[in-house]
């Protein structure tokens, strides 16, 4: 692909870092591209670093949480070291983000056509009232009836799905290149569920808009993601196609986290769990991080850090003994 | 089938070869009075009521798990704390067979006990582990004082913990050891009746696997009864042996698990099939497409609670409120339609195989 | 099964873990709580040892010594009396602790045992504490304290009454608020649910995780009730002379302020040391005993 991709993280690390404590890794050392009008999945479980990773991207990192090293370019343009105000021109325009928890992402005080009008009239230019114009459009898009009167209301007023309908609106409302979702959906009931990311979907489609999307939900992210990155104790530990991965796994963390999921198209498998626990961050050992946990482990993976390399076109696993442990099923 | 029927509760036994029930409620109704005036609720304007449960007989067989399905408003975690005592409902009865009349409250606990969705609240941080499971073993003298600790291992070590978490504080213990804990607590006092509310909905996907074959295994070894309310469908399915789903303050409908994923009789179950985000499947399924949400149980609709968001509803739906009917063995339908809806077709299953899972089997 | 049993505690967090902790240092560590134990502890040992740390009498007047400045014989010279003011100074921090710890104890006793069955049991009898708390809560402090000392007379029993017919609404507020909240965390249904009865569940569960929020009041509330003493005391309507007591003798003082300044300056200074001490006391309790800790 000659086309420079449209965000590129590159050998990002963050960290927290105490006063007189030594810096404690969190993420460590991960890169991936996204494409324009891609759909990116981060799939792990809690304390995997997918939430910080968006967070890094979106120049939202928690205080006392720092980028270690590595850079997050946007259309070949490193965001890390730019000057707040061209971040703001470049970001607001074209990177969005939308949050778990649409209640904490609203403004409490403020009408949510408002809220939604906000990004146009800075980025845009617009009027008032072209920007509130513009608003109740999104709204109406986004499914939401009656979007002219619903305007005037405030967040508290409004249910789960519609609150997180106008956090939809609010990002998608400057035409976004690309949206980063952070677990969208995880607060809602599933009907709701369904009717939003098929919104989301459909949205991103018409307008091209590339997708980071986090979650710890596979089946969220089969239908959601074309591609995927699964993280593990800060790292990416295989990369490639959704179907395809989850179809043909290569690294012992995705196989497992597979076999312990309930898939409710094979009601009679049995759930298999990962032993053990997850890493202690602080505390990392030498070698794989999840050599402690896997069964298929040999002696030098404790010792070494197998690094991302590919295994299939398309496919990156982060794991030395990936072609003994896979290669042999598939005959 | 006289199990799920909203006749007027004659407690009897079900018939045919359906294991005897251990826990029932019939016709079960809790309003929630809004508005305070300056004297609390006995003085002063007395504005809307909330009706969280409106009717609903429910039973559980001795050995079975039954999941109770539904989305917010639905009032699954009401009925939950109505069965374990915790809350009074305001109309119907609740019968616990195998109980003497006018048992105590200390008896009564002994047989229901409960597992609470987030379990870092559900265990009081300042207690140890080893105190909290001696308290309650001493409170019921569940075995002499004497053998308080050695029991205490005994129930650490059913729920896969080790004897050193007696002296430890929860604070200690990720997720989903503390579910176990909270489990180990619900065991000590050797019930009949588990009462899970989304216990494994807060913990991470590998996770939940532990704690689900926890729950198959006490099912299996102990002989426990288990109410399961969950929201993952693919949870249910693989867990239960039947599901009852519900809305809005009733039950909608009712079946064996096999029987409930592979052949739904009502639009909300067919909706809340169709929305299970699936990991295998190639794309939506566009059935039963449900408009809008779950509305507040303060406006309920008129005639049958589906029918704002129904997508076959017709106009006898607007003016007829549908009784839980039974249409087929061991399964019952609050849907006028129950009977004339098109066949389910479900998820073209699995178009695309799965090698490498294949081999295992 | 297929499931491996989980080995325990095999990363085991210790108890001070709690990522969310603000304090994570040991409280040792803590600046404000080693700043307030050592001013409030030097406080209460002065007050004990207080005969032992000057020969004088706090209260003998020796007419032939009036007014004099400090000198080595009398560190902050004399009052109007003769007296030493600087043992007079001493045996006050017996009478202004004293009665400050103890008037917060009646409304705190009071307070947190009305507010806690208030929030706990709620209904009717937590609408009639409600509407007390109301009505207490209209009086001013200092008025409602004055017009009771007037009416029960001047005197330590006048005070402890006043005060705690007035400051026990604030626990009232504190430990209900807390209770409700204690009250929908799952461990303490589950402990009913166990079989506990209401008095076990209060005690064990709800208990000690909502008074150290009334505990942490008390602190500032002693600060409260000191000044309240004190300002009685200069107002002549506290401890009756001649007892030895802050407030009155800044008011003695006060005549003499061109002279013999350090007769009503200093007694305020010790009245300013002393609420430091308990207010960085209770801000060290606070980082000890909040929420952020409980995890």
């Amino acid at each position: 692909m000659t086309e420079a991709p449209l965000l590129s993280v590159r050998n990002l690390s963050l960290g927290v870092q105490r006063k007189g404590r030594p810096t404690t890794l969190i993420v460590d050392d991960i890169s991936f591209d996204v494409a324009e009008g891609e759909r990116f999945g981060i799939v792990g479980e809690s304390g995997s670093g997918k939430s910080l990773t968006l967070r890094a991207i979106a120049n939202l990192l928690p205080a006392g949480v720092k980028v270690l090293s590595g850079s997050v370019q946007y259309r070949g343009q490193g965001l890390q070291g730019m000057p707040a105000k061209s971040r703001r021109r470049l970001a607001g325009r074209e990177i969005a983000m939308i949050f778990q928890e649409p209640m904490s992402a609203l403004n409490p005080v403020m009408r949510v056509g408002e809220q939604i009008a906000e990004s146009p009239r800075r980025h845009l230019g617009l009027s008032k009232a072209a920007a509130m114009d513009l608003a109740i459009d999104m709204m109406r898009k986004t499914g939401i009836p009656d979007p002219a009167r619903r305007a005037q209301a405030y967040p508290h007023e409004l249910s789960g799905g519609l609150r997180q309908r106008i956090m939809i609106a609010m990002a998608l409302s400057c035409s976004p290149k690309l949206l980063l979702c952070d677990e969208p959906t995880t607060a809602l009931d599933v009907t709701v569920q369904h009717q939003v990311l098929r919104l989301l979907e459909q949205l991103c489609e018409d307008t091209k808009t590339a997708l980071v999307f986090v979650t710890h939900d596979l089946g969220v992210v089969n239908q959601t993601c074309r591609e995927l990155g699964v993280m593990y104790a800060g790292e990416i530990v295989e990369r490639g196609r959704v179907k395809d991965v989850f179809a043909d796994p290569r690294h012992p963390y995705t196989k497992g986290l597979l076999d312990s999921a309930p898939d409710f198209d094979q009601p009679d498998r049995e759930l298999v769990a990962i032993p053990g626990f997850p890493p202690n961050l602080a505390d990392r050992p030498d070698g794989c991080p999840f050599q402690p946990r896997c069964a298929f482990a040999v002696e030098h993976c404790a010792t070494a850090r197998p690094r991302l390399a590919d295994v299939l076109p398309g496919r990156e696993a982060a794991c030395f003994e990936t072609a003994r442990i896979f290669e042999g099923a598939t005959a | 089938m006289t199990d799920v029927t909203t006749q007027p509760a004659v407690p009897a036994q079900p018939e045919g070869n359906a294991p005897p029930s251990v826990l029932r409620v019939a016709n079960i109704s809790k309003e929630y009075l809004l508005g305070q005036g300056l004297f609390g609720r006995f003085g002063g304007a007395k504005k809307a009521s909330l009706k969280a449960l409106d009717g609903v007989d429910l039973e559980l067989r001795r050995g079975e798990v039954l999941a109770l399905v539904g989305e917010s408003g639905s009032g699954k975690s009401t009925l939950a704390k109505i069965l374990v005592g915790a809350v009074k409902p305001t109309g119907g009865d609740v019968h616990e067979l195998g109980l003497a009349e006018g048992a105590g409250r200390l008896e009564r606990s002994r047989r229901v006990q409960m597992v609470f969705q987030d379990p870092y609240s559900s265990l009081n941080p300042r207690i140890s582990v080893g105190s909290m499971l001696a308290g309650l073993l001493r409170l019921h003298r569940v075995v002499p004082p004497g053998e308080v600790r050695a029991e205490s291992i005994r129930l650490l070590n059913r729920v896969g913990l080790q004897e050193d978490a007696l002296p430890a504080y929860p604070s200690q213990f990720s997720g989903g050891q503390r579910q176990r804990l909270a489990i180990a607590r619900a065991l000590a006092v050797r019930p009949d009746v588990l009462v899970a509310d989304e216990p494994v909905s807060a913990l991470d996907v590998s996770v939940q696997a532990t704690i689900l074959e926890l729950f198959r295994s006490l099912q299996d070894e102990l002989g426990l009864s288990i109410l399961f309310i969950a929201h993952n469908l693919a949870v249910v399915q693989h867990l239960s042996q039947r599901v009852a789903v519900m809305y809005l303050g009733r039950l909608v409908e009712i079946a064996d698990t096999a029987e409930i994923f592979s052949n739904p009789r009502h639009p909300y179950t067919r909706a809340l099939i169709d929305s299970i985000p699936r990991m295998s499947a190639d794309s939506f399924t566009d059935q039963f497409e449900v408009e809008g949400e779950p509305p507040s149980p303060i406006n309920v609709p008129s005639g049958c609670r589906f029918h704002p968001r129904c997508p076959v509803a017709v106009d006898r739906c607007r003016t007829e409120d549908p009784s839980l009917s039974p249409i087929g063995p061991g399964h019952a339908s609050a849907c006028l339609l129950a009977a004339e809806l098109p066949v389910y077709q479900g998820v073209p299953a699995l178009k695309t195989a799965l090698p490498a899972l294949k081999e295992e089997q | 099964m297929t499931t491996t049993p989980a080995p325990t505690l095999a990363p085991l967090k210790t108890g001070r873990r709690a990522v969310r902790s603000r304090s994570l240092r040991p409280w040792y560590r803590n600046g404000s709580l080693m700043a307030g134990i050592v001013i409030v502890g030097g406080l209460v040992l002065v007050a004990i040892f207080a005969p032992l740390l000057t020969s004088y009498s706090p209260i003998t007047q020796n007419l032939d010594q009036v007014l004099q400045g400090p000198s080595a014989a009398h560190w902050l010279g004399t009052d109007q009396f003769g007296r030493d003011v600087f043992t007079r100074l001493i045996w006050s921090t017996r009478v202004d602790l004293r009665i400050g710890f103890l008037a917060v104890l009646i409304p705190f006793v009071v307070g947190s045992v009305l507010g806690g069955l208030a929030g706990y049991f709620g209904g009717w009898l937590d609408v009639v504490v409600m509407r007390l708390v109301d009505i207490f809560f209209a009086f001013p402090f200092y008025v409602m304290v004055i017009a009771l000392v007037f009416v029960l007379g001047a005197g330590e029993t006048s005070i402890y009454l006043a005060i705690a017919t007035v400051s026990w609404v604030s626990y009232a507020k504190i430990v209900r608020g807390e209770v409700l909240v204690a009250k929908q965390q799952d461990y303490v249904m589950a402990a009913r649910l166990g079989g506990f009865s209401h008095v076990r569940v209060l005690a064990r569960h709800i208990g000690p995780n909502v008074l150290s929020q009334a505990i942490i009041y008390a602190m500032s509330d002693i600060v409260q009730d000191i000044m309240a003493i004190v300002t009685l005391g200069y107002l002549g309507l506290g401890i009756a002379p001649p007892t030895a007591e802050w407030g009155s003798m800044i008011a003695g003082g006060q005549e003499f302020i061109t002279t013999q300044w350090q007769q009503a300056t200093i007694p305020g200074l010790a009245v300013v040391v002393t609420s430091l001490g308990l207010s960085w006391l209770g801000d060290g309790l606070s980082d000890l005993l909040s929420p952020d800790r409980r995890k």
